[in-house]
């Protein structure tokens, strides 16, 4: 019985942990190629809910079917963004760097408040839902489904930048901007693509999520923290290490919870980040 | 700078202008709300001068400065309510625990750059959010009151508003010294390495982890007196109203918008800051519709594109680009003592 729940409790976490991969990988995948954290990531992730909240209300598109188009949308918000701001500031000192990105962070929020409400609101029916039950393992469908896309995205986003020739030029440009210039690799166009995937990946972590977590302007924070928590973990520009890490922040933060309680597992997974810098700041396939 | 007298004459005939005038401000105003509008400019100033030293001096910018204004909060507020102790000492306790905090958080999160430690603050912030929030010797989500038996000066409590103006007002200068002190001295010349060249620092033999210590102290402790001032000021506190993330949002907020690492520019940043929150609530009807939200990042995005110091740093470069640059008396003895 015991050993039930605990295998129970395994499986949601590597759920959850998948899907924190997904929006940590967008962020690392940013702060590799330019050095620069985006504040405005868990914002992406919004927008992306957002989508399929609006794509289901007015046009009756389940999230899943709709999961192209939001990634499509997120990766023009990514681009637009890099363009009106992010290209301005990439010379500038990191203290207005970081000011552009919170400051985008607070407007995305503002303008969700603005036009959305600050309600939380539900897709009632989706395609994904009810529940699956694996041998003693009970699981939410969409809980499933949402992990098995971001296991695909991500996988998707390994391939594009281990195995085609823009993937690699990408990074290229984030092992080393000056060297990849020289071989003629259009950096802006690679800082453009790169927040243009970040934005897209969030967006479709978002578009999953959206079957079964309520929607409302700030529920970008805390997938923002724990995003941060796993890229510290996996190391700083890491795609493979962000993936691992998810997982094992996914793992603790639902172990955390059934063992000491499920008010406490966010402070867990937070104090995780301070034992790894304690213990090692690089994280587990960090560079520097 | 270093060769200058010690105080410029007319700058501090300046600061002394200002200051009377801030003085004689609330003896003109009969209404409370007004006087409450202008004690929440006070604080936020208060606030942003002391986020300033380790955020905009020494360039490590913390977006979990709630923590320190939430243990000033607390710690007073406990002392008061256990042991009796006035609230003028449990300044100072709130000040000491805020410091011991910062000094034990910030030894592991320095060793981040710039941008992972903004997110690591963050993170301390909302784990002492979460932990306050279920502590029961804190009465966790349910917060604390104030016993509303004890009231005048020995307990910081008044009827009127006036008295809490003056005492933040007295904060408030008191905060801005310590800035000025430590930006006309050694540490002050220390920090601004630390911020611009940190490895030319290091290599001149300043200790970052030790410099960046302090200045976080400095700011912990003065932020945490901001707290206690709020305790007494509401007669209650909950997790919601002192630890929560839109605080450290607010505080991060006043110093850009006005002018990072300049002494006066989180007073300009406060004073724009709260006007817009106060106008978008009368304007727009209630805090739910975002506007200030929206209102004040464009703002920062803006400052942070074209004029990375802040509205103080936009105005001088004004002043400089005009013809006969500086030649308006009146608005330049005050702003010519904050360099950009």
């Amino acid at each position: 019985m015991t050993a039930d729940i605990l295998l129970q409790v395994l499986v949601s976490g590597l759920l959850i942990g998948l899907i924190y991969a997904l929006v940590a990988v967008g962020l690392t995948l940013i702060f590799g190629v330019m050095d620069i954290v985006n504040f405005a990531h868990g914002e992406f992730l919004m927008l992306g809910m957002y989508a399929s909240f609006w794509a289901f209300a007015l046009f009756a598109i389940d999230p899943v079917v709709a999961l192209p188009f939001t990634a499509l949308l997120l990766f023009a918000v990514g681009v637009v963004v890099y363009q009106t701001v992010i290209r301005r500031i990439l010379k500038a000192p990191m203290l207005s760097q970081i000011f552009a990105t919170f400051g985008l962070m607070i407007l995305l929020r503002g303008l969700a408040q603005f036009f959305w409400k600050p309600d939380h609101r539900l897709i009632p029916h989706t395609l994904v839902g009810g529940n699956v039950v694996l041998g003693p393992v009970q699981l939410g469908l969409p809980q499933v489904v949402a992990a098995l896309g971001a296991v695909g995205v991500t996988g998707a986003l390994w391939l594009f930048l281990h195995r085609t020739r823009l993937g690699t030029a990408l990074e290229a440009t984030a092992i080393d901007r000056e060297a990849a210039t020289l071989m003629g690799i259009d950096g802006q166009k690679m800082f453009a693509l790169a927040w243009g995937i970040g934005a897209a990946c969030a967006g479709v972590a978002g578009g999953l999520i959206a079957t079964f977590f309520p929607i409302f302007p700030e529920v970008g924070s805390n997938f923002i923290l724990i995003a941060f928590v796993v890229v510290v973990l996996g190391g700083f520009g890491s795609v493979t290490g962000a993936f691992l890490a998810g997982i094992i922040v996914g793992l603790i933060e639902v172990m955390g919870g059934f063992l000491i309680g499920p008010e406490y597992k966010t402070a867990l997974v937070l104090s995780l980040l301070l034992i790894v810098l304690l213990v090692r700041p690089k994280g587990l396939l960090g560079k520097a | 700078m270093s060769n200058g007298p010690l105080v410029n004459p007319r700058k501090a005939m300046g600061a002394l202008a200002l200051l009377a005038g801030a003085a004689v401000l609330p003896l003109l105003i009969s209404d409370p709300a007004r006087l409450n509008f202008l004690v929440l400019i006070l604080m936020a100033a208060q606030m942003g001068v002391a986020w300033n030293i380790v955020g905009g001096y020494a360039g490590q910018v913390s977006l979990g400065h709630a923590v320190f204004f939430g243990i000033g909060a607390y710690t007073s507020t406990m002392l008061g309510l256990s042991l009796g102790l006035s609230p003028w000492l449990g300044w100072l306790a709130g000040g000491a625990v805020a410091v011991l905090f910062a000094l034990a958080v910030g030894w592991p999160c320095f060793r981040l750059k710039g941008h992972y430690f903004a997110m690591a603050t963050i993170a301390v912030a909302e784990i002492v959010q979460i932990l306050v929030t279920n502590s029961d010797f804190l009465e966790g989500a349910v917060g604390l009151s104030l016993p509303l038996d004890r009231s005048g000066p020995a307990a910081m409590v008044f009827l009127s508003k006036l008295p809490y103006y003056y005492i933040i007002l007295g904060l408030l200068v008191v905060t801005v010294l310590v800035a000025w002190a430590i930006e006309r001295s050694h540490i002050g010349y220390y920090f601004r390495a630390i911020k611009d060249e940190p490895e030319a620092a290091r290599a001149l033999g300043v200790s970052l982890t030790r410099y960046k210590l302090i200045a976080l102290s400095v700011s912990a402790f003065l932020t945490a007196m901001g707290g206690s001032f709020y305790a007494q000021k509401e007669m209650f506190i909950d997790p919601g109203s002192v630890l929560a993330t839109s605080i450290s949002i607010k505080i991060a907020l006043v110093a850009i918008l006005g002018g990072v690492g300049t002494l006066l520019g989180p007073v300009l940043g406060a004073v724009i800051l709260i006007t817009i929150e106060e106008y978008s609530r009368t304007l727009f009807g209630s805090t739910g519709s975002g506007t200030d939200m929206i209102i004040y990042a464009a703002m920062i995005i803006l400052v942070a594109v074209f004029s990375p110091s802040g509205v103080l740093g936009l105005l001088s470069d004004l002043r400089r680009h005009l013809p006969g640059g500086g030649a308006k008396p009146k608005k330049a003895t005050k702003s010519a003592e904050i360099r950009p």
